[in-house]
């Protein structure tokens, strides 16, 4: 109020009627925005500009880009030129590479959602003075460094480690199982690391549960498996949506897990933009890989949520 | 909002078990064991007094173990007959509400055990009882329209579409809210829910419908209202009513018997007029009503009679409760309703004298509240009279002046003690 006075105050035409007044302020009201529009714009829209025109400028030799249009970049996401004769043909590599980030990111998601539902069902039904010490156990895997927890898992997976070691002691397996520089490896690594991203919100969710509704399931006739799914998961729905955004969207961009757990070889899409700006030396390929993968996590954020609604109207 | 008779749109003879009568009278439910249940399953209903819809049976619970362990209810046995309105009533906290949940299945008994219709019951879950509930918060489901949720119980129990649908219209008019099957639950009023709950509780024809103080949440008239409607449907649906609730009043209004209880047991069960004008204990007669406590010796017993001598030399007529034989000599506590006392002059005949200290008028009846000179009631208390009002608006006395009390015949009960 006392700024938009002072506002008033500084008016080159003072307002005559209290109606131009109200308009005024109105009017100026969106300069009370501006600090966080220039956050926004600093930290969001500007890089996301500049990436986008790097996508159109040509590679520079060395890194970095020469200030000519081109959408050479763009060509190569899906296409390959090939060094001899310059023709096009389908860039398998890359096409793999999308291929395995959505498959991986979306295996990740079902697992974390498995795992995760449970796990917030069993603390929002604890009694509430230990719910705080669940959530915080949950919690403490965050304390950690992302590559430390991710090299613990390759400690655990790796031929000589914790799993290949009691199935080789037990006598399960002669040869040791390969399980790092794999695909399950890289899920495996995602869904340990963004777990909790399920869970907090499914959580947050069936804490507003009531669990009377819970019982009036059971009283009218409704098995566990049918109170699961007709009336608890309905009513937790936002927070499963929720946590399966918050899990889907960082997989699909992950960068250390799959460096790490998949080894060179099982690359994803992090790492391919990663490649582009460093060794490669493909500035516009790099940003236009970029801007392909903000495309597609929009693209399946807009599916999902398309879903999800129309279930909802399903309901009435 | 006023509503008329929530049964006036809908017919309610399909609620009414088929074949009820047909059933022989030889079919015994004396047979507890697991092959005669499973070949009798939910045998139609016999409509004989001797018949029980539930019967529990030293049924205890006790929550936590050790040195916390609450004691909620305490070697309970209790039997509701089929197509009776019984009434669990009582304080907070007085195990009425896990007594029900029992019957529910949503807690299972410490020790004892639940039959339903003979078979016992203490080992299912709520789902595979045929009993339901409508829950003093309703709990309607608010994903669901009002159709939906009434709905839901018959679909939970595999009911062909067409069937569900028409039961859903039927149970829609039966409670009037055929105009708002639509609505979401978040959409319509306290007493639209409660209805909701009523028709979603009733749809899949329960052996026995629990309600756990329903109408807690409605305002005086609407409960008011909803009380006979509740005992009608009871009546005409031809199902067992088990009712919880702390209202004294509701369960007086409703009830065909009343379960008075205390601290996780049943102190007396009985009509309503029986709990009301021969409570047995101290605790059934403050609970209900107002009442007087009087001092009194034994003089004489007479069978389930006895003569008392009230602190003011008076000599009364009393009846005694089920169970308790004083002798004479013996020193009792009577209670008498006020409205049962009139006040008469001091100079005159009565049975008890003292001063009067309060007058209260509160409309139908006024109050008179008399301090006994001889200390004829228990801890010295205020006697109160209870005189219906007339047009001429004379008073019995004035206030600090000396009134006697006369007590009606018949209408002395002793307390067990």
């Amino acid at each position: 109020m006392a700024v938009q006075t002072s506002f008033n105050k500084d008016a080159a035409d003072p307002p005559t009627t209290p109606q131009s007044q109200q308009a005024n302020r109105v009017k100026r009201s969106w300069l009370l925005s501006t600090p966080a529009l220039v956050v926004l714009f600093i930290g969001a829209s500007g890089p996301l500009l500049i990436v986008l025109l790097y996508s159109f400028l040509q590679a520079g030799d060395y890194g970095g880009v020469e200030w000519a249009w081109s959408i050479d970049g763009w060509v190569k996401v899906f296409l390959s030129r090939d060094i001899f004769d310059d023709t096009l043909s389908i860039a398998d590599a890359h096409v793999t590479i999308l291929w395995r980030s959505m498959r991986l990111s979306f295996l990740t998601t079902m697992i974390a959602l498995l795992l995760g539902f449970p796990t917030a069902y069993f603390i929002a039904t604890r009694p509430m003075r230990t719910r705080s010490l669940w959530l915080f156990l949950i919690t403490i895997p965050f304390w950690t460094n992302l590559l430390i927890r991710t090299f613990a898992i390759l400690e655990v997976i790796r031929n000589q480690g914790v799993i290949n070691s009691f199935l080789m002691g037990m006598g399960f397996t002669e040869e040791p199982i390969q399980m790092l520089y794999t695909d399950f490896a890289i899920m495996v690594g995602m869904a340990y690391v963004y777990l909790p991203l399920m869970v907090l919100p499914i959580y947050a969710s069936m804490e507003k549960l009531d669990f009377r509704l819970v019982e009036a399931g059971y009283d009218l006739y409704a098995t566990r498996f049918r109170v699961l799914r007709k009336i608890i998961f309905p009513l937790v729905k936002p927070g499963v949506v929720a946590g399966s955004i918050l899990v889907f969207i960082p997989s699909l961009g992950a960068y250390v897990t799959p460096r790490v757990l998949g080894g060179g070889k099982h690359m994803m899409l992090g790492n391919l933009i990663e490649l582009q700006f460093g060794q490669g030396r493909n500035w516009p390929l790099g940003a236009a890989l970029s801007i392909t993968l903000l495309a597609l996590v929009m693209a399946a954020l807009i599916v999902y949520v398309g879903t999800v609604q129309k279930q909802d109207r399903g309901h009435g | 909002m006023h509503l008329g008779p929530i049964s006036a749109a809908g017919n309610i003879s399909w609620l009414i078990p088929m074949g009820s009568a047909s059933v022989p009278s030889n079919l015994k439910r004396s047979d507890t064991g697991p092959g005669a249940a499973k070949t009798k399953k939910w045998a139609g209903a016999l409509n004989r007094d001797d018949n029980f819809a539930i019967e529990i049976r030293n049924a205890t619970k006790v929550f936590g173990a050790g040195e916390g362990a609450v004691v909620a209810v305490k070697d309970v046995s209790l039997s509701i007959r089929e197509n009776e309105f019984l009434t669990l009533l009582g304080p907070s906290g007085c195990g009425k509400t896990t007594l029900l949940r029992m019957i529910a299945g949503f807690d299972h008994p410490t020790k004892g055990e639940i039959l339903l219709e003979g078979r016992d019951i203490s080992g299912l879950p709520p789902y595979q009882r045929p009993v339901n509930t409508v829950f003093q918060s309703y709990a309607l489901f608010p994903h669901m329209t009002v159709a939906q949720n009434i709905g839901f119980g018959l679909e939970m129990q595999d009911k062909p579409a067409k069937e569900v649908k028409e039961t859903v219209e039927r149970m829609l008019a039966l409670v009037r809210m055929s105009e708002l099957k639509d609505r979401r639950t978040d959409q319509i009023s306290g007493g639209q829910q409660q209805r909701v709950a009523l028709a979603r509780a009733l749809a899949p024809h329960p052996k026995v419908l629990l309600l756990d103080e329903p109408l807690s949440a409605l305002d005086y008239k609407l409960r008011k209202e909803m009380q006979i409607e509740l005992k009608r449907l009871q009546h005409e649906t031809g199902i067992t009513f088990v009712f919880v609730t702390h209202d004294q009043e509701e369960a007086l209004t409703m009830s065909d018997r009343i379960a008075v209880m205390q601290l996780g047991e049943v102190l007396q069960l009985g009509s309503p007029r029986d709990i009301y004008d021969h409570p047995a204990e101290r605790f059934v007669a403050d609970f209900i009503g107002d009442t007087n406590f009087l001092n009194a010796n034994v003089v004489a017993v007479d069978g389930r009679s006895a003569q008392l001598r009230l602190a003011s030399g008076r000599e009364i007529a009393a009846d005694l409760p089920e169970g308790f034989a004083p002798v004479a000599g013996d020193r009792v506590t009577a209670v008498v309703r006020p409205e049962h006392a009139s006040l008469a002059s001091a100079s005159g005949d009565y049975d008890l004298l003292g001063t009067l200290t309060n007058i209260v008028y509160v409309g139908t009846d006024t109050h008179y509240y008399v301090a006994p000179e001889n200390g004829e009631t228990a801890n010295g208390e205020t006697f109160v009279a209870r005189l219906q009002n007339t047009r001429d608006g004379t008073q019995a006395g004035q206030v600090g002046e000396p009134i006697g009390v006369c007590l009606q015949q018949n209408s002395i009960q002793v307390l067990r003690d």
